[in-house]
């Protein structure tokens, strides 16, 4: 079922845009060009954290991490190999992304781990820069509960992300 | 400045964490490793990117995500008071929602930050509103519907259906909403009460 979305929307939007006139072809490689200067943008970033990633991993300090948090994830239903995604999501996207692939690749996409780091980046987002973004633009310095719900939020979003990746497969 | 401090800390837990353990050639072969990764997780996503820009980009072009961020306005009304008065921040708020649903960052953050802003002439000067503080939830918890990123990682590392978390995605992000929002109106009623 999951794998008809992609193409049928592909489709659809390709009908939609037609029946209006529009030029899809020249949309879509203005779009794919916009992509392109996106990813070159990230790529420094990303080199960056895999490099702190790959050593903390090397070093044995991610396991150590994940051993001594593991009482409390164990509590909450969280596979405790997710630890650094979890702690490291709400603060840099990209070091999510890092840390979410390097999950993926070494327990394997298909794994319990490597569903639960995907389903984890897929339904987060990066809480803190969101906030300060938005309130910074709008000069907003008292932020009220919008960080507690924020946070509630995305603790939500991981134990049930845990929770889906146990009973959807 | 906050990712300086992050970075470093990184490298230096590492190196005396190798030292204690032992690990030092592991960690030595960890630098080059970690650093090509990086270049190889990128390429692995720069076709999913490039191809949800342009589909995005259709249906900015195509009127589509004007239509959907129409269809979106009376949900938007109903957890927004101020846009049923104001049809401009009712149609900010509803654009940043609808981005944010196709999986379009990009193009969600500035009318967020716009909608945000607009928000604030009905709050006092320099303090969040009760709307304001839902915007950022539903903006922090993230609603999108196509994880194209997170599923070209998948493919890349031989995933036989990339696409298969989505609906684990969405009852995540859709229970993750609703606690945040929830969270929200619980902590309004607290501060008013």
């Amino acid at each position: 079922m999951t794998d008809y979305i992609i193409p049928l929307l592909l489709a659809g939007v390709a009908l939609f845009a037609l029946g209006k006139r529009e030029n899809v072809y020249d949309a879509l490689l203005e779009g794919a060009s916009e992509g392109l200067r996106l990813l070159v943008s990230i790529v420094p970033a990303l080199i960056l954290l895999l490099t702190a990633v790959h050593m903390l991993r090397a070093s044995g300090a991610l396991e150590a991490l994940a051993t001594l948090l593991s009482p409390v994830f164990s509590a909450l239903g969280i596979p405790p190999e997710t630890a650094p995604l979890v702690l490291v999501r709400p603060i840099s996207g990209s070091a999510a992304l890092a840390v979410g692939a390097d999950l993926m690749a070494q327990y394997g996409p298909e794994s319990p781990i490597g569903r639960t780091a995907a389903i984890m980046l897929g339904s987060t987002e990066t809480t803190f820069y969101t906030i300060s973004v938005y309130f910074g633009a709008a000069g907003i310095r008292k932020t009220r509960y919008a960080v507690p719900a924020a946070l509630l939020a995305d603790l939500t979003g991981f134990c049930v992300a845990s929770l889906t990746a146990r009973l959807f497969f | 400045m906050v990712m300086s401090y992050i970075w470093s800390a990184m490298i230096l837990a590492a190196l005396l964490f190798s030292m204690w353990t032992g690990r030092g050639a592991e960690l030595g072969r960890a630098v080059l490793e970690g650093a090509q990764s990086g270049v190889t997780l990128t390429l692995s996503m720069a076709g999913a990117i490039c191809l949800w820009s342009g589909v995005g980009k259709v249906m900015e072009r195509s009127g589509l995500t004007r239509l959907l961020s129409r269809c979106l306005l009376p949900v938007i009304g109903r957890l927004y008071p101020s846009a049923r008065r104001d049809s401009q921040a009712a149609s900010l708020i509803s654009a940043n929602v609808c981005a944010n649903l196709l999986g379009l960052g990009n193009a969600a953050t500035p009318m967020g930050v716009a909608a945000t802003r607009r928000l604030s002439r009905y709050a006092q000067p320099g303090t969040a509103s009760d709307e304001m503080c839902r915007l950022i939830v539903m903006n922090t918890a993230s609603i999108q519907l196509i994880p194209t990123n997170v599923a070209a990682v998948r493919a890349s590392l031989g995933a036989a259906s990339p696409f298969d978390i989505l609906p684990a995605v969405w009852v995540t992000s859709l229970c993750s909403v609703a606690t945040g929002l929830g969270a929200a109106f619980l902590f309004q009623r607290i501060r008013h009460d």
